[in-house]
């Protein structure tokens, strides 16, 4: 069977079915499936422990799986050794090689894959051009800062055109700015070379910023993956709406379409009992303020610390009972005692525990 | 911060010992190989005439070579038994690693000479190795030619120094960072490949500093060929004894000395700048 005769169009390019991996006795991921489509930018995102290197590292081939297959472009992926598979590696510490310099480390993929030598050479100066790595091929990395590293290896796994580009938290040798900048060239980069980028980190901005997808994983398993606008506005779980972004999780008590909790209490649509609901600090506003609401539900509450962040404060209530609420608004000052607050119940969205 | 009478008193044994134990020792022999014997008495009379005898006959230089030959060959031999031993130990030895690292570590434990004279045992012509050629009928009668030569001696250190070449390979092999052969994999190179193109050069300068060890300290050795050397087996340090002993010859003995002292140092100064070069963390 060959590869493309099996390619139906809009076919995902990587299929994880079912993958499973034990270290010892230890269970780093669970049964674990997912899709990439041909081009896009998917994000594993995750805290540590939560298995997403891991994944990474299966695709790539640097362990193998304890069960379940992988797929890609309808061929087998998982039994084949890392150098024969069409996938490269950005790695977290970038790992080029010291003994070689800025051109050698990017030539290496090419000249192992024993590249026609005359493509070689043009080839890599694209790639170094492309990263804007062209004035420095002749040093040697370790006189290169962490930026110029990065983008070397950026260059050294895109040289190859691989199926499938694996990024392994790779910015987060970066300090702040230079992070933010290297977001945005990783992006445009992607966009650039149409390759299909998986991207791993534990900084959930960073997720949101760059991908057209992001899978949240928790403890080995596939949490939720959307879109991040969706996972963002529709978090299937409290893990979810915590993780991404900052969110007040309500442990409320529903009785005849009514959740209390606390001094909160707001209409439903949900069955008696215990129920969770997700409540943005910015869905929560100064009732002072006439906001236009739809449904809007008021509640009093004392405001016991107020962090200032710039354009917006962050202000942390008390409404009674244990509860308490992160609410995020406008500057405007210091604010102290009981206030009214108001928000709208089309904001409090029920998530699963 | 400390006292100048601290600072003296701490730093007198090592200077007392760097004087008496070398200044002193190196100055007398540099100073012999220019002076002269006459009638079996060393003549404080200064001459080149010990230079010009050491490069002249061609006794000396024949040893000479004879031993720069044996250094050689127990350095390829030790270096291809070493680095395979420490590549294997470094990357797929598991679980097993600290036991068997410990294995090529004990031989460093027994004396020297016990295994100079096991060598003898096993090479002899009543020796283990006669006995079960003979056994086998591999042959007829005691092959003499396996001790007493060169051959034997090449033996003999090859097994002595293979741990010290061992070593700093190992020490190198370990210090590269995983994920530059996951690096090498990943970018299309086979384990094969990964060995020549990452693992080799960054395990040179290892390599190199068991080279030297391996055939600095066998081209001045001199237990070897006396035990298993036999006399197509006398290397320059058995000569420089037999100068300094029976032919009471102490200026030919200390130009033969100093010649070998300024071989080794050259060639220490160059291993080393060449180390440097190859070492790249």
């Amino acid at each position: 069977m060959s590869a493309a005769a099996s390619i139906s169009p809009g076919a995902p390019l990587l299929q994880v079915r079912a993958v499973s991996k034990r270290f010892g006795e230890k269970e780093v991921l669970k049964t674990l499936s997912l899709d990439i489509a041909q081009g896009e930018f998917l994000t594993l995102l995750g805290e540590s422990g939560s298995g997403k290197t891991t994944l990474l590292r299966l695709i790539a081939g640097f362990e193998q799986p304890t069960a379940g297959q992988i797929w890609m472009n309808g061929e087998r992926l998982d039994t084949l050794p890392p150098y024969k598979r069409r996938v490269n590696t950005v790695f977290q510490q970038y790992a080029l090689f010291p003994h070689l310099n800025v051109r050698e480390n990017v030539a290496y993929g090419l000249r192992a894959s024993s590249t026609a030598k005359p493509e070689i050479a043009p080839r890599v100066e694209a790639a170094l051009a492309m990263v804007r790595m062209g004035d420095y091929a002749n040093a040697k990395p370790t006189k290169l800062s962490g930026g110029q590293q990065q983008r070397v290896a950026l260059a050294r796994a895109l040289v190859n055109r691989p199926q499938l580009l694996l990024l392994d938290e790779p910015l987060s040798a970066l300090d702040a700015n230079l992070r933010k900048e290297m977001q945005g060239e990783l992006k445009s980069l992607q966009r650039e070379v149409g390759i299909t980028f998986l991207f791993v980190t534990h900084d959930q901005e960073e997720a949101m910023a760059l991908s057209d997808r992001v899978a949240l994983l928790k403890d080995g398993g596939l949490e939720q993956i959307a879109s991040p606008r969706e996972i963002y506005a529709q978090p299937a779980t409290a893990y979810t709406a915590q993780f991404i972004g900052q969110t007040n999780v309500l442990r409320a008590v529903v009785r005849a379409n009514i959740a209390e909790c606390g001094a909160l209490r707001f209409p439903v649509n949900a069955p008696d009992g215990s129920a969770l609901f997700s409540l943005r600090p910015e869905s929560i506003f100064l009732a002072a303020d006439n906001p236009s609401l739809s449904d809007p539900v008021k509640f009093r509450a004392t405001i016991r610390q107020q962090f200032f962040s710039g354009s917006t404060e962050l202000l942390e209530l008390h409404c009674g009972g244990s509860q308490l609420l992160r609410a995020r608004i406008e500057a405007r000052g210091p604010l102290s005692g009981e206030h009214e607050f108001i928000f709208s119940t089309t904001d409090a969205f029920q998530v699963k525990p | 911060m400390y006292s100048r009478l601290y600072k003296l008193a701490v730093s007198l044994p090592p200077l007392f010992w760097v004087v008496l134990f070398l200044l002193v020792p190196y100055s007398l022999l540099f100073a012999h190989s220019f002076w002269t014997t006459e009638d079996g008495v060393i003549v404080h009379h200064w001459s080149l005439r010990q230079y010009s005898e050491l490069f002249t006959n061609p006794l000396y230089l024949t040893v000479f070579f004879r031993s720069l030959r044996i250094a050689a060959s127990v350095t390829i031999l030790s270096l291809l038994l070493g680095l395979p031993l420490a590549y294997f130990l470094s990357f797929h030895a598991g679980p097993r690693k600290e036991l068997l690292y410990q294995l090529v570590i004990v031989p460093l434990w027994v004396s020297y000479l016990v295994r100079g004279y096991a060598w003898k045992t096993i090479l002899g012509t009543d020796g283990v190795l006669n006995g079960a050629l003979q056994y086998l009928h591999i042959t007829h009668e005691p092959v003499s030619a396996l001790l007493y030569s060169p051959f034997a001696v090449v033996l003999m250190l090859t097994h002595i120094y293979t741990p010290f070449v061992f070593l700093p390979i190992y020490a190198s092999l370990e210090h590269i960072p995983r994920p530059l052969l996951e690096a090498s994999h990943d970018l299309g190179a086979n384990p094969r490949s990964t060995f020549f193109r990452v693992i080799l050069p960054l395990s040179l300068p290892g390599l190199l500093a068991g080279a030297t060890f391996a055939f600095v300290l066998t081209l001045g050795d001199f237990l070897a060929p006396l035990l298993v050397g036999g006399p197509s087996g006398t290397m320059i340090a058995n000569v420089v004894q037999s100068l300094f002993g029976a032919a009471y010859d102490w200026p030919l003995g200390a130009a033969i000395s100093v010649f070998i002292l300024f071989v080794t140092v050259g060639l220490l100064f160059f291993t080393e700048r060449l180390e440097k070069r190859w070492t790249f963390q």
